[in-house]
């Protein structure tokens, strides 16, 4: 028997552990001398109360979905990913090649072109750790952490390098030409006098994320390859019995992994900047670990995750910009997010359970009585 | 012996875990210098009610009387105090100690090591001679077997001061002599006035030493009764609620073609031990092989390779085809494709994902087969949990829900959800290891009847098992394997516990003078390898 009822554990305690870490945030505001019930308002409103906010919600949140996505199918293999931040940038550079050399008639076939590539070059950024974790039994935490470090510098140098414009002193490619921008949702709810997100760079690639979630969770739950993964991830011993190829599994989760988080790069790259500038994916990748944390690997609770970091994203850049909270303490609350549905999760969870033990307990000698 | 007080008196001792109730109102009375055996089925709440008695739990309703004394135990430390001793099942000891630290570890005089260690030497040098307790007190852990490790725990409890001992299920490691080296130690203990609790689950084990039985169920204390006035069949009844067949019915096995040849099987193990060193054999249609020995003498290598995820050298042939050895990649795949099905030694770590549910582990090894597909793409979830709920009515498996986890079955249940699996695929040859390891008396019988049945189809079966009762009621032919290598083949109506247990610690002939030292002269010298498997 499963202690607690389903909903309890996935959405009970996660609710509890946001609202200990909101509690928390607040303390810390009032004791830098702000009233933490304004800052709540400003921040409320400042994503979530224009379609202008909205859009830029959006548009974190699709960065998290695929980061958050990347991270969870690598979990259900029993991988930790931490190199979403690199394989991201590194998709990014597959975007940026796609869209800058080839000619593309319409953004729809720019769309699907550039998500290949994305897809292609992220997925082999991570086949490299993948193989040496298979083979040669090198941690994959390991090595994912130094190819962050091996993909950006290889930006650096390609952005001042080979792919600058020439003349220019910025370190970033051309501009995308224009069929290759993808329609805003500026562009796409746009019904006569009135603009909804005027200004915002959420974009088609949202909907894009979507289709992403919708597609891992039938690849890890009604998949022969989504089994594999799930058991080579619960018991490698049981795996081998079974018949599960260890190096396959590792190698195929970690693509699919790479994959993902690549794809971010056309929500980033070709959705908003439209060009390839430096540090484009700015710690999507490491976010996209809190989410997966959160979202209990789960595409639908990534996706719901990813909205809640979206949310913070944006209301603490409101904050920012309008109160005196420096910005290093939306970092402040964003971690303690981090902290209270990640790494306390058993904080909240003891308690938890006892208490549904305890009523059913009561329930029991109630009916015996 | 009236009028002395109980060493140990529980009274009334109830404990619960959420809403499993493990012990329930037991009260219970051993008397100073006799052995109690204290017998049930896995999970009847033996080992909660001796963790109570240890320390490790608190109960939430009841008393202990310790020589008729009033005893709070809230922790190992005052059970020591109290003159309570317990060898676990695991032992709890380091490996790269010397015997000598491990008996002081903990009980140190002073901060100076060498006067206790001194003390300590002279003290055991005692203790061996007075119980036969004999130990090399500068032997590493890691170098010493079973046997002596299981002597060295007791050691430590004796020099503790022990009064009281409790021991948990300490032959399942053993080979018989060593168990039979044992159970002296036990009687020269009493003898000198020691008061020793066994816990077990093996009725010939109560039968042959203790003095008064207790019998568990479901939490509950059953009964408790004088051994010389019960038998195995009404032990086993009061265990299990109703009658059971302690023996396999089976008729004469009809044995057909030869179905796997195994021809100088070799196996090099990553830390390049030689595990299997040439083994060769055959299993026939309608014959059950057992293959008998102490764990880690190569038996697990066997099952592994056979079940295709072990590499190894030599020739394997099933239904004349040979199979290749040389990968160990996703081999278990080829294998189920030829026809052989395997119920491996270990269903917690192998044969089940703990967290899948029941219907997931129903497709275990097979998600590849047609029925369980519904494209080219997806499976069919909905016609494995169908073919889960046909499986659980056949094999009896409670509870009969696809949805629950397989953690929250019990060991038996689990077991049989395995065996459905693995029997209902109709192999022409089974690979069974340790089936009821961990399994209850009532679900033992079940499951050994259907290994019979599937013989009796004409099926080849494998068996490797540690518990010598059972292959010798089950095998219609008997190998026994020592330190990777086949020692002999019986036949089980030819032989007895006493020669295959000389066979199983690799002596092929009867030894001149006392059994159990030349036995324990080889187990030392086939060197630690061995014992560290189990």
């Amino acid at each position: 028997m499963d202690v607690m009822p389903k909903w309890a554990d996935v959405i009970l305690i996660p609710l509890i552990s946001i609202l200990l870490a909101a509690i928390l945030s607040a303390v810390v505001i009032l004791a830098i001398g702000e009233n933490p019930w304004d800052a709540l308002k400003l921040m409320v409103n400042g994503a979530l109360g224009s379609t202008y906010g909205w859009g830029y919600t959006l548009y974190y949140a699709t960065n998290f979905i695929f980061t958050g996505l990347a991270v969870s199918i690598a979990f259900h293999a029993r991988m930790f990913n931490i190199g979403g931040e690199g394989q991201a940038l590194i998709g990014g550079l597959g975007v940026a090649l796609a869209c800058l050399f080839i000619p593309w008639p319409h953004w729809t076939l720019a769309l699907v072109g550039a998500a290949v590539m994305a897809a292609l070059f992220g997925a082999a950024w991570a086949a490299i750790p993948a193989f040496l974790q298979a083979k040669r039994g090198s941690h994959i935490v390991i090595t994912t952490i130094m190819f962050n470090f091996i993909a950006a510098a290889l930006l650096n140098y390609l952005l001042i390098g080979a792919l600058k414009v020439p003349g220019s002193m910025e370190p970033a490619t051309a501009k995308f030409p224009e069929a290759t921008h993808l329609p805003s949702f500026q562009d796409m709810f746009n019904f006569g006098e009135t603009t909804f997100f005027r200004g915002a760079p959420a974009n088609v690639s949202f909907f894009v994320g979507i289709a992403a979630c919708v597609a891992l969770w039938a690849l890890i739950w009604r998949t022969r390859l989504g089994y594999e993964i799930r058991s080579f991830g619960h018991s490698e011993s049981a795996a081998k019995y079974a018949g599960i190829s260890p190096t396959k599994i590792i190698m195929v989760a970690m693509l699919i992994s790479g994959g993902l988080a690549g794809m971010m790069a056309i929500n980033n790259v070709q959705g908003e900047a439209e060009r390839l500038v430096l540090n484009a994916v700015e710690g999507a990748g490491f976010i996209g670990i809190a989410v997966a944390l959160m979202g209990r690997s789960h595409p639908f609770g990534v996706f719901l995750a990813a909205l809640l970091f979206g949310f913070l994203y944006q209301g603490g850049a409101e904050l920012a910009l309008w109160t005196s909270i420096p910005r290093e303490l939306i970092i402040v609350i964003q971690a303690l997010v981090i902290l209270f549905t990640g790494a306390l999760d058993n904080m909240v969870r003891m308690p938890l359970e006892r208490l549904f033990l305890a009523l059913r307990r009561a329930k029991n000698e109630g009916r015996t009585v | 012996m009236t009028d002395t007080a109980p060493a140990i008196e529980l009274k009334g001792i109830s404990k619960a875990f959420g809403p499993v109730q493990a012990n329930k109102d037991i009260s219970i009375r051993v008397m100073p210098g006799t052995i109690h055996g204290i017998i049930g089925e896995n999970g009847a709440g033996k080992s909660t009610l001796m963790s109570i008695l240890y320390g490790f739990y608190k109960a939430d309703k009841g008393e202990i009387f310790i020589s008729g004394k009033k005893t709070l135990i809230p922790d190992s430390q005052a059970a020591i105090a109290a003159g309570i001793g317990m060898v676990f099942q695991h032992f709890k000891l380091v490996e790269n100690f010397t015997v000598l630290e491990n008996v002081v570890l903990g009980a140190e005089d002073s901060g100076l090591l060498r006067p206790s260690l001194a003390r300590a030497r002279r003290e055991l040098k005692s203790l061996a001679a007075e119980y036969e307790l004999n130990v090399d007190p500068d032997a590493l852990i890691q170098d010493v077997g079973v046997g002596m490790q299981q002597r060295v725990e007791i050691l430590k409890a004796l020099y503790r001061k022990a009064d009281i001992l409790i021991l948990d299920e300490p032959t399942g490691v053993l080979t018989p002599a060593e168990a039979d080296h044992l159970f002296r130690i036990l009687e020269n203990l009493k003898r000198e006035g020691k008061t020793i609790i066994l816990i077990t689950h093996k009725l010939r084990e109560i039968m042959d030493i203790t003095d008064t039985v207790s019998v568990m169920r479901r939490g509950e204390m059953t009964a408790t009764v004088k051994t010389a006035d019960t038998n195995p069949t009404e032990l086993a009844e009061l265990m299990v609620g109703r009658k059971v067949l302690l023996r396999v019915d089976k008729a004469p096995a009809q044995i057909g073609r030869k179905i796997l040849e195994v021809k100088d099987l070799n196996v090099t193990d990553s830390k390049g031990v030689h595990r299997l060193k040439g083994i060769s054999f055959d299993v026939h249609a309608g014959e059950i092989l057992g293959i008998a020995g102490v764990a880690g003498n190569g038996q697990s290598e066997l099952l592994e390779v056979l079940g295709g995820y072990e590499r190894a050298t030599g020739s394997v042939k099933v239904n004349g085809e040979e199979i290749d050895l040389s990968s160990a990649k996703s081999g278990g795949q080829s294998r189920r494709a030829k026809g052989i099905s395997h119920v491996p030694e270990d269903r917690q770590r192998e044969g089940l994902i703990m967290e899948f549910h029941a219907w997931e582990n129903t497709a275990f090894g097979y998600h590849h087969d047609a029925r369980y597909q519904k494209s080219s793409l997806f499976m069919d979830n909905s016609a494995i949990r169908t073919d889960t709920e046909e499986k659980m009515a056949r094999f009896d498996v409670r509870p009969p829900n696809p949805q629950l986890a397989a953690k929250n079955f019990s060991g038996g249940n689990q077991q049989k959800i395995v065996l459905a699996r693995e029997i209902e695929r109709n192999p022409d040859l089974l690979l069974v290891g340790q089936p009821t390891r961990g399994v209850d008396i009532g679900a033992i019988e079940f499951i050994h009847q259907q290994i019979v049945a599937l013989r009796d189809q004409g099926k080849a079966i494998l068996l490797v098992s540690v518990e010598l009762e059972e292959i010798l009621s089950l095998s219609d032919r008997i190998a026994v394997m020592f330190d990777g290598k086949i020692m002999g083949e019986r036949m089980p109506q030819d032989t007895d516990e006493k020669e295959l247990g000389l066979l199983m610690a690799g002596m092929t002939t009867t030894p001149e003078g006392p059994i159990h030292k030349a036995v324990e002269a080889q187990l030392a010298h086939a060197s630690g390898d061995a014992s560290k498997e189990v």
